[in-house]
């Protein structure tokens, strides 16, 4: 942790461009297993990769008072990161009423029942993403059983964030948006990486 | 830090994650989306001087020296403290009123839900005692996250909070 900010500071342009094509591959694989729960098309835009300020990471997206649904997994042992799969309320009562194969809007409240089920699709999802990752790096990845809030982004995000250990005032994150036009479904995925992830991953990828 | 300014001249200062301010009567303290953080609005209601704090972490002891002091009860308090009696706030009267500390995450594995909120709330609570602050009134723990708008015309704190009504304290 100590030298998180001069090494995060250390990436160069390149780094972050390889960062986030890294993000681009995993998170279409996501996309991909989200489109076929789903039966419909999912896009995404490509990702953005960055040094940013905790603030400034907890309004990349958004208010801080806008409500959202975040489901949380941490990726423990030598490849330390968080990933965090993120709707908007509106968002999540939707993709809910889609896998449910209810009428839209007959979700109208997050219960226990439904959360239950955001925290499924996060752990699909991030699965997703971290085969993809392993498979372009050759490291492993172990994630937590998910964890889940919905409330005000700040204070979700900023949440996150601390018990993540991502106590320096700098956080490298690696965002994508996704929707899917017909429902308007539309979320994020973020993945923050510790120093050393981001390191074992340039260099697995020969550019470290 | 982002300001904003009624038409009566009355300023509403947003205080961000680790920051800071001071100010004095008609003029408001915000902090928004307070999770796991605590926010510490101290007030002199003789002077009407009153300071908003937003930590996120209970000790800087634990961490190296260059940090910025706004992260930690232990450093942003006496900070803020300090601030208000430059501005002439009088010791004797200035108390606090806190808020925040919660648990956002709920999870089937205890080991990644931490209990920052809890100890956020506990270093706060033991500063405030240390430096003969009296605390009247505070809205912590729970897993919701808190809004907080402190007026300094008279030490009101009202705090937003998701599917309720605005509370007062």
């Amino acid at each position: 942790m100590e030298n998180l900010n001069a090494s995060l500071e250390d990436l160069n342009p390149f780094h972050l461009e390889v960062l986030r094509e890294v993000g681009n591959i995993g998170v279409g694989n996501a996309v991909t297993s989200l489109a076929q729960m789903l039966s419909k098309k999912v896009n995404m835009d490509v990702p953005e990769a960055g040094i940013l300020e905790l603030q400034d990471v907890i309004t990349l997206i958004g208010g801080e008072e806008d409500v959202i649904v975040c489901v949380e997994q941490l990726i423990e042992g030598d490849t330390p990161a968080i990933l965090l799969f993120i709707l908007n309320e509106e968002s999540a009562m939707c993709l809910t009423d889609l896998l449910l194969g209810r009428e839209r809007g007959s979700t109208t409240s997050i219960g226990e029942m439904e959360e239950s089920l955001l925290k499924e699709v996060g752990n699909i999802l991030s699965g997703s993403i971290l085969n993809a990752l392993s498979e372009m790096t050759g490291l492993v990845f172990v994630p937590s059983v998910p964890a889940f809030a919905h409330d005000m982004m700040g204070a979700v995000l900023s949440s996150a964030l601390i018990e993540g250990g991502y106590y320096s005032d700098k956080v490298l994150v690696v965002e994508t948006r996704f929707f899917e036009s017909a429902t308007e479904i539309k979320g994020y995925f973020f993945i923050l990486p510790q120093k050393e992830v981001v390191e074992k991953i340039l260099s697995a990828l020969g550019v470290g | 830090m982002c300001v904003e300014e009624s038409k009566l001249g009355v300023k509403e200062y947003k205080v961000g994650i680790a920051q800071w301010k001071t100010t004095q009567a008609p003029n408001k303290l915000i902090t928004l989306g307070l999770g796991s953080c605590v926010g510490v609005a101290l007030y002199d209601p003789l002077n009407k001087i009153g300071g908003l704090c937003h930590i996120m972490l209970p000790d800087s002891t634990q961490f190296k020296k260059n940090e910025n002091l706004g992260k930690f009860a232990d450093t942003a308090i006496p900070i803020v403290y300090e601030e208000m009696i430059r501005m002439g706030a009088k010791k004797k009267s200035i108390v606090a009123k806190i808020a925040g500390g919660a648990q956002m995450f709920s999870s089937a594995d205890s080991r990644i839900i931490g209990n920052i909120g809890k100890r956020n709330v506990d270093k706060t609570l033991e500063v405030l005692k240390q430096m003969g602050i009296k605390l009247v009134a505070k809205d912590v723990g729970g897993n919701r996250g808190r809004t907080m708008i402190f007026d300094t015309c008279d030490g009101s704190v009202y705090l937003r909070i998701l599917g309720k009504e605005m509370k007062k304290l």
